[in-house]
Protein backbone atom coordinates (compact mmCIF):
# COMPACT_ATOMS: atom_id res chain seq x y z
CA UNK A 1 0.00 0.00 0.00
CA UNK A 2 1.46 3.13 -0.77
CA UNK A 3 -0.68 6.24 0.76
CA UNK A 4 0.15 9.85 0.26
CA UNK A 5 -1.65 12.91 1.01
CA UNK A 6 -0.79 16.43 0.87
CA UNK A 7 -3.55 18.83 2.49
CA UNK A 8 -4.10 21.79 5.01
CA UNK A 9 -6.33 19.40 7.25
CA UNK A 10 -4.47 18.11 10.93
CA UNK A 11 -2.62 14.65 10.34
CA UNK A 12 -4.30 11.90 12.35
CA UNK A 13 -1.28 9.84 13.40
CA UNK A 14 -3.38 7.13 14.88
CA UNK A 15 -5.09 6.83 11.82
CA UNK A 16 -2.19 6.64 9.80
CA UNK A 17 -0.45 4.10 11.81
CA UNK A 18 -3.56 2.05 11.91
CA UNK A 19 -3.41 1.62 8.24
CA UNK A 20 0.15 1.11 8.21
CA UNK A 21 0.09 -1.75 10.92
CA UNK A 22 -3.22 -3.23 8.78
CA UNK A 23 -0.55 -3.90 6.19
CA UNK A 24 -0.27 -7.13 4.24
CA UNK A 25 2.65 -8.94 5.98
CA UNK A 26 3.53 -6.71 8.58
CA UNK A 27 6.11 -7.37 11.34
CA UNK A 28 7.43 -3.83 12.48
CA UNK A 29 6.37 -0.27 11.32
CA UNK A 30 8.50 2.59 11.60
CA UNK A 31 6.91 6.14 11.98
CA UNK A 32 8.59 9.73 11.25
CA UNK A 33 6.56 12.82 12.89
CA UNK A 34 8.04 16.52 11.96
CA UNK A 35 6.66 18.95 14.24
CA UNK A 36 7.14 22.80 13.21
CA UNK A 37 9.56 24.16 15.53
CA UNK A 38 9.61 28.12 17.81
CA UNK A 39 12.95 28.14 16.50
CA UNK A 40 14.15 32.44 17.23
CA UNK A 41 10.16 33.47 17.57
CA UNK A 42 8.61 31.84 14.71
CA UNK A 43 5.01 32.69 14.92
CA UNK A 44 4.00 30.66 12.12
CA UNK A 45 4.73 28.31 9.58
CA UNK A 46 3.92 28.47 6.23
CA UNK A 47 4.46 25.87 3.37
CA UNK A 48 3.27 26.69 -0.35
CA UNK A 49 3.69 23.37 -2.96
CA UNK A 50 3.18 22.20 -6.41
CA UNK A 51 0.00 20.53 -6.72
CA UNK A 52 0.09 17.56 -8.57
CA UNK A 53 3.52 17.77 -8.73
CA UNK A 54 4.33 17.36 -5.18
CA UNK A 55 1.73 14.09 -5.11
CA UNK A 56 3.60 12.71 -8.45
CA UNK A 57 7.10 13.25 -6.51
CA UNK A 58 5.97 11.83 -3.08
CA UNK A 59 4.10 8.76 -4.65
CA UNK A 60 7.97 8.07 -6.32
CA UNK A 61 9.88 8.51 -3.47
CA UNK A 62 7.50 6.27 -1.96
CA UNK A 63 7.28 3.37 -4.55
CA UNK A 64 11.15 3.51 -4.62
CA UNK A 65 11.22 2.63 -0.75
CA UNK A 66 8.21 -0.01 -1.32
CA UNK A 67 10.33 -2.05 -3.35
CA UNK A 68 13.94 -1.24 -2.50
CA UNK A 69 12.83 -2.72 1.52
CA UNK A 70 9.92 -5.11 0.45
CA UNK A 71 7.60 -2.60 2.56
CA UNK A 72 3.57 -3.83 3.01
CA UNK A 73 3.09 0.13 3.20
CA UNK A 74 4.89 3.31 3.08
CA UNK A 75 2.76 6.51 3.72
CA UNK A 76 4.02 9.96 3.82
CA UNK A 77 1.27 12.59 5.03
CA UNK A 78 3.11 15.96 4.92
CA UNK A 79 0.55 19.33 5.63
CA UNK A 80 0.32 22.45 3.64
CA UNK A 81 -0.49 25.86 4.67
CA UNK A 82 -0.56 27.90 7.57
CA UNK A 83 1.09 26.33 10.93
CA UNK A 84 1.58 27.50 14.34
CA UNK A 85 4.96 25.94 16.05
CA UNK A 86 4.56 22.47 17.47
CA UNK A 87 2.17 21.37 14.90
CA UNK A 88 2.57 18.08 13.13
CA UNK A 89 4.20 18.94 9.88
CA UNK A 90 4.80 15.38 8.34
CA UNK A 91 4.24 12.17 8.86
CA UNK A 92 5.97 8.98 7.67
CA UNK A 93 5.39 5.36 8.21
CA UNK A 94 7.29 2.22 6.80
CA UNK A 95 5.28 -1.29 7.70
CA UNK A 96 7.92 -4.21 6.67
CA UNK A 97 8.48 -7.83 7.95
CA UNK A 98 11.34 -6.49 10.25
CA UNK A 99 12.74 -3.59 11.93
CA UNK A 100 15.59 -3.12 10.15
CA UNK A 101 13.58 -2.92 6.49
CA UNK A 102 10.88 -0.78 8.43
CA UNK A 103 13.73 1.86 10.25
CA UNK A 104 16.12 2.36 7.07
CA UNK A 105 12.67 2.53 4.40
CA UNK A 106 11.25 5.14 7.17
CA UNK A 107 14.68 6.95 7.21
CA UNK A 108 14.89 7.09 3.34
CA UNK A 109 11.26 8.74 3.00
CA UNK A 110 11.60 11.74 5.25
CA UNK A 111 15.19 12.25 3.99
CA UNK A 112 14.19 11.52 0.33
CA UNK A 113 10.88 14.22 0.65
CA UNK A 114 12.81 16.88 1.63
CA UNK A 115 14.86 17.47 -1.49
CA UNK A 116 12.49 16.10 -4.38
CA UNK A 117 9.44 17.31 -3.56
CA UNK A 118 8.64 20.77 -4.46
CA UNK A 119 7.27 22.47 -0.98
CA UNK A 120 8.67 25.97 -0.08
CA UNK A 121 8.76 26.89 3.62
CA UNK A 122 8.15 30.60 5.08
CA UNK A 123 8.70 31.46 8.63
CA UNK A 124 6.95 34.44 9.84
CA UNK A 125 8.37 36.70 13.02
CA UNK A 126 6.72 39.48 14.61
CA UNK A 127 5.00 40.00 11.28
CA UNK A 128 7.78 39.95 8.84
CA UNK A 129 8.06 36.98 6.25
CA UNK A 130 10.92 35.34 5.43
CA UNK A 131 11.52 32.29 2.67
CA UNK A 132 13.31 29.22 3.92
CA UNK A 133 16.79 28.79 2.78
CA UNK A 134 17.29 25.19 1.34
CA UNK A 135 20.45 23.14 3.60
CA UNK A 136 23.16 21.25 2.19
CA UNK A 137 23.15 18.98 4.47
CA UNK A 138 19.57 18.01 3.50
CA UNK A 139 21.18 17.20 0.44
CA UNK A 140 23.65 15.22 1.73
CA UNK A 141 21.18 13.55 3.52
CA UNK A 142 19.58 12.46 0.64
CA UNK A 143 22.39 11.78 -1.37
CA UNK A 144 23.48 9.09 1.21
CA UNK A 145 20.71 6.67 0.08
CA UNK A 146 21.84 6.36 -4.03
CA UNK A 147 23.23 3.58 -4.30
CA UNK B 1 4.58 27.00 -29.32
CA UNK B 2 3.00 28.82 -25.84
CA UNK B 3 3.79 27.07 -22.58
CA UNK B 4 1.68 27.36 -19.17
CA UNK B 5 4.46 29.28 -16.41
CA UNK B 6 4.27 28.81 -13.03
CA UNK B 7 5.97 30.24 -10.27
CA UNK B 8 6.48 29.43 -6.57
CA UNK B 9 7.59 30.97 -3.70
CA UNK B 10 10.05 34.14 -3.90
CA UNK B 11 9.92 34.26 -7.63
CA UNK B 12 6.33 34.15 -7.36
CA UNK B 13 6.72 36.98 -5.41
CA UNK B 14 9.61 38.89 -7.28
CA UNK B 15 7.66 38.08 -10.78
CA UNK B 16 4.00 39.54 -9.21
CA UNK B 17 2.39 36.69 -10.72
CA UNK B 18 1.94 32.94 -10.03
CA UNK B 19 1.17 31.94 -13.87
CA UNK B 20 1.61 33.10 -17.19
CA UNK B 21 0.79 31.93 -20.77
CA UNK B 22 4.48 32.58 -22.85
CA UNK B 23 5.42 32.21 -26.21
CA UNK B 24 8.91 32.17 -26.32
CA UNK B 25 10.39 32.20 -30.09
CA UNK B 26 12.35 28.98 -31.53
CA UNK B 27 15.83 29.62 -30.96
CA UNK B 28 14.79 29.64 -26.83
CA UNK B 29 15.02 25.34 -26.43
CA UNK B 30 16.53 24.76 -23.53
CA UNK B 31 15.19 25.93 -19.41
CA UNK B 32 18.50 28.33 -19.25
CA UNK B 33 17.28 30.40 -22.36
CA UNK B 34 13.60 30.70 -21.09
CA UNK B 35 14.93 32.36 -18.03
CA UNK B 36 17.17 34.06 -20.22
CA UNK B 37 14.58 35.26 -22.68
CA UNK B 38 12.04 36.12 -19.60
CA UNK B 39 14.16 37.99 -17.82
CA UNK B 40 15.11 40.43 -20.52
CA UNK B 41 11.41 41.00 -20.78
CA UNK B 42 11.06 43.62 -18.29
CA UNK B 43 12.12 44.93 -14.45
CA UNK B 44 10.31 41.83 -12.46
CA UNK B 45 11.50 39.40 -14.12
CA UNK B 46 14.93 40.40 -14.26
CA UNK B 47 14.96 41.04 -10.68
CA UNK B 48 12.96 37.86 -9.92
CA UNK B 49 15.05 35.26 -12.29
CA UNK B 50 18.52 37.09 -11.40
CA UNK B 51 20.16 34.60 -9.25
CA UNK B 52 20.50 31.82 -11.00
CA UNK B 53 22.15 29.65 -8.78
CA UNK B 54 19.19 29.73 -6.48
CA UNK B 55 16.84 28.82 -9.30
CA UNK B 56 15.25 25.55 -9.77
CA UNK B 57 12.85 24.07 -12.89
CA UNK B 58 10.23 21.57 -13.62
CA UNK B 59 9.19 20.54 -17.04
CA UNK B 60 5.69 19.05 -16.97
CA UNK B 61 5.98 18.20 -13.39
CA UNK B 62 9.68 16.98 -13.45
CA UNK B 63 12.54 17.80 -12.07
CA UNK B 64 14.88 18.90 -14.02
CA UNK B 65 18.55 20.72 -14.90
CA UNK B 66 18.37 24.09 -16.09
CA UNK B 67 19.78 22.54 -19.58
CA UNK B 68 17.20 20.67 -20.20
CA UNK B 69 15.24 20.58 -23.61
CA UNK B 70 11.89 22.10 -23.40
CA UNK B 71 10.73 20.81 -26.91
CA UNK B 72 6.57 20.04 -26.45
CA UNK B 73 6.62 21.25 -22.75
CA UNK B 74 3.36 22.32 -22.01
CA UNK B 75 3.82 23.15 -18.46
CA UNK B 76 7.35 24.95 -16.70
CA UNK B 77 7.43 25.77 -13.23
CA UNK B 78 10.35 27.91 -11.76
CA UNK B 79 11.16 27.77 -8.10
CA UNK B 80 13.84 28.20 -5.31
CA UNK B 81 15.41 24.81 -4.12
CA UNK B 82 12.71 23.17 -2.07
CA UNK B 83 12.54 23.24 1.51
CA UNK B 84 9.81 20.77 2.54
CA UNK B 85 9.94 17.90 5.58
Amino acid sequence: MIRIHVGTDPIDPAAELALAEAAAGAGAVATFIGLVRADDGVGTLELEHYPGATEAALHRVAAAAAERWSLGAATIVHRVGPMAPGTRIVFVAASAAHRAAALEACAYLIDRLKTDAPFWKREIRDGKARWVEARATDTDAAARWEA
Amino acid sequence: MTIEMLYFAWVRERMGRAQETVAPPPAVTTVAALVDWLAARDADSADALADRGRLRAAVDQAFVAMDADIAGAREIALFPPVTGG
